[in-house]
């Protein structure tokens, strides 16, 4: 059996070599098909500090994500329209910037992910499943319903949001920009896994009450995971707007919290490259099959199954031989 | 000043009473046995204390009324637990064990590993992989590095063989010698109790029917309330 390391060097030498192989060729779609990779695997790290490290099934991260799009969204299309985006007695002018948008949409998915944590960590198995996917469904008919910001058609943005000292324009240098927010993401997962935080939260998803006997209070621990998971989906929501430039209440559709799932579940739960490998296969059948069949989720479903059944830790687990933590 | 008061205690599993007026209190670095036959209440006693289930009556600590709060508060004013059972974190290794369990004081993690040179050789392997023994040294461990002020120990010597035993026994004497920490014990092992208890408190059907000093326990007292488990010397 192969070393987790190993396979993550390749799966991150893969991101890198196959988006250059296909600049050099000139085939700019295969690019921007890493991108989305890249980003879904992101919004899927995001999550996986909840679910795999933490224990929170959460069904409604499409949320974050959905934010995370809508500030990219609700800031460009301000900026593009020279309209002032008026907050009661304040107005503030709209921004083309991604930093200022990056840290906007981590900002609200974190306040969303604090708020909703509050209320919803309060419960545990199906009931968090089923308040968390209530907080979706919330935000996804209100989205439906702001005419403000193109209601169920959705806002489009003419042009990619800029960054000092890069051409956005050309998808290389995006891909680029989202690369490194994922192996920024991955290193934060990483460190957290190490921290006595990281281990007192995986401690907690194992044994709740022996974790209170050592003096730490498993909803404090379970409610700054979810804040910093929301955050990093958020971020991910907003780069994905930014790829398509297009945001729709779309992003907020359960469907899109049970993708996330479903990424994770297929690369390996818990574990720090799961997601990413998971978002990589996702897209690739997405393009692959999609192409064969409209009904390529069927496929994707057989996989899912098979890795359920047989291979509980996922491709990773599958490769390494050994099964991921329990959730 | 007593450090532990309780009084009158009082708590039930549902609708099954379990304690029916515990009485117990432990001053600052005494240590406490507490005994009886099997389920007379101790277990439940110690559960009481850390708040891992409900309970009437007066509960305090350093004069906080333990009633008022949560489990993880109780760990916080310094009530070190190491549960019956070990019960460590199962998929986390020795050392992650204690990372994760640390508080800042004068336990630390190389000095447990001092206290248990065992545990040191075994650092980086998953507290499953562990025999009982050594999950008993990470569990006293873990609790030692939240830096308590009172150590409760639960059956901490059951179930292992005889030379672990002596591991166990030694490493309490020796916290109580070095750091003078308070020590609530229950072990049914009576000649090792006589040797590190200040004093005894004997429970009966949920509630203290004798307490008093561990020269006073005569053999009567022994005999009428823990039964056999005077003869089991470990």
């Amino acid at each position: 059996m192969i070393a987790e390391r190993y396979i993550n060097a390749v799966v991150l030498l893969g991101l890198l070599v196959v988006p250059s192989y296909a600049l050099m060729v000139d085939e700019p779609f295969t690019i921007t098909l890493a991108t989305r990779a890249v980003v879904l695997a992101l919004a899927a790290v995001g999550l996986n500090i909840a679910l795999g490290t933490g224990g929170l099934v959460s069904l409604g991260h499409a949320v974050f994500f959905g934010l995370g799009g809508y500030a990219m969204g609700i800031l460009a299309f301000h900026a593009q329209t020279y309209a002032p985006l008026s907050l009661g007695i304040f107005e503030i002018g709209g921004t083309k910037s991604m930093p200022i948008i990056w840290l906007v949409a981590i900002v609200v998915s974190a306040l969303a992910a604090l708020a909703i944590g509050l209320l919803s960590l309060r419960t545990s198995g199906v009931y968090f499943i089923m308040i968390t996917l209530a907080f979706g469904q919330m935000f996804y008919y209100f989205a439906i319903s702001w005419s403000a910001y193109g209601g169920e058609d959705g806002l489009s943005i003419y042009l990619r949001n800029d960054f000092p000292g890069l051409n956005t324009l050309q998808p290389m240098p995006f891909f680029g920009l989202c690369l490194a927010l994922l192996c920024l993401a991955l290193i934060l997962h990483w460190r957290l896994l190490l921290s006595p935080f990281g281990l007192a939260l995986n401690a907690a998803r194992q044994a709740p009450q022996r974790v209170e006997t050592v003096g730490l209070n498993p909803m404090r621990l379970r409610l700054v995971a979810f804040v910093i998971s929301g955050a990093v989906t958020g971020l991910a929501g907003a780069l994905f707007a930014d790829l398509n430039r297009f945001v729709s209440p779309t992003m907020f559709s359960w469907q899109l919290s049970g993708e996330l799932i479903v990424l994770i579940i297929i690369g390996g739960v818990g574990r720090l490259f799961g997601p990413v490998l998971g978002a990589i296969l996702f897209v690739v059948l997405e393009h692959w099959l999609g192409a064969v069949t409209d009904f390529w989720h069927v496929w994707l479903g057989v996989i899912l199954l098979l890795i359920v059944l047989f291979a509980r830790g996922g491709l990773l687990g599958l490769l390494t031989g050994k099964e991921g933590p329990h959730v | 000043m007593s450090l532990l008061v309780v009084r009158g205690l009082m708590a039930s599993y549902g609708t099954t009473p379990a304690l029916f007026g515990v009485d117990l209190s432990l001053n600052e670095g005494e240590v406490v046995a507490l005994m009886g036959r099997n389920g007379m209440g101790k277990s439940t006693t110690v559960k009481a204390i850390c708040r891992m289930i409900g309970s009437t009556g007066t509960l305090t600590m350093d004069q906080h009324d333990l009633h008022q709060l949560p489990s993880h508060k109780v760990a916080r004013l310094g009530i070190g637990l190491v549960p019956e059972g070990r019960r460590c974190f199962r998929d986390l290794t020795v050392t992650e064990n204690l990372m994760a369990s640390t508080r800042r004081g004068p336990w630390d993690i190389a000095r447990v590993a001092n206290l248990f040179p065992r545990l040191a050789e075994r650092k980086g392997q998953v507290a499953a992989s562990l025999s009982g023994g050594e999950q008993q040294m990470l569990a006293i461990g873990r609790a030692l590095v939240t830096n308590p002020r009172l150590l409760i120990l639960d059956e901490a010597t059951e179930g292992l063989a005889p030379i672990v035993r002596q591991e166990i026994w030694s490493a309490i004497s020796q916290i109580r010698d070095e750091t003078g920490m308070a020590i609530l014990l229950i072990d049914k092992t009576l000649r090792e109790l006589a040797k590190v208890a200040d004093r005894a408190v004997i429970l009966a059907r949920g509630q203290t029917v004798w307490s008093g000093d561990m020269a006073d326990l005569t053999p009567d007292i022994t005999h009428a309330h823990v039964g056999v488990h005077q003869d089991q010397n470990g």
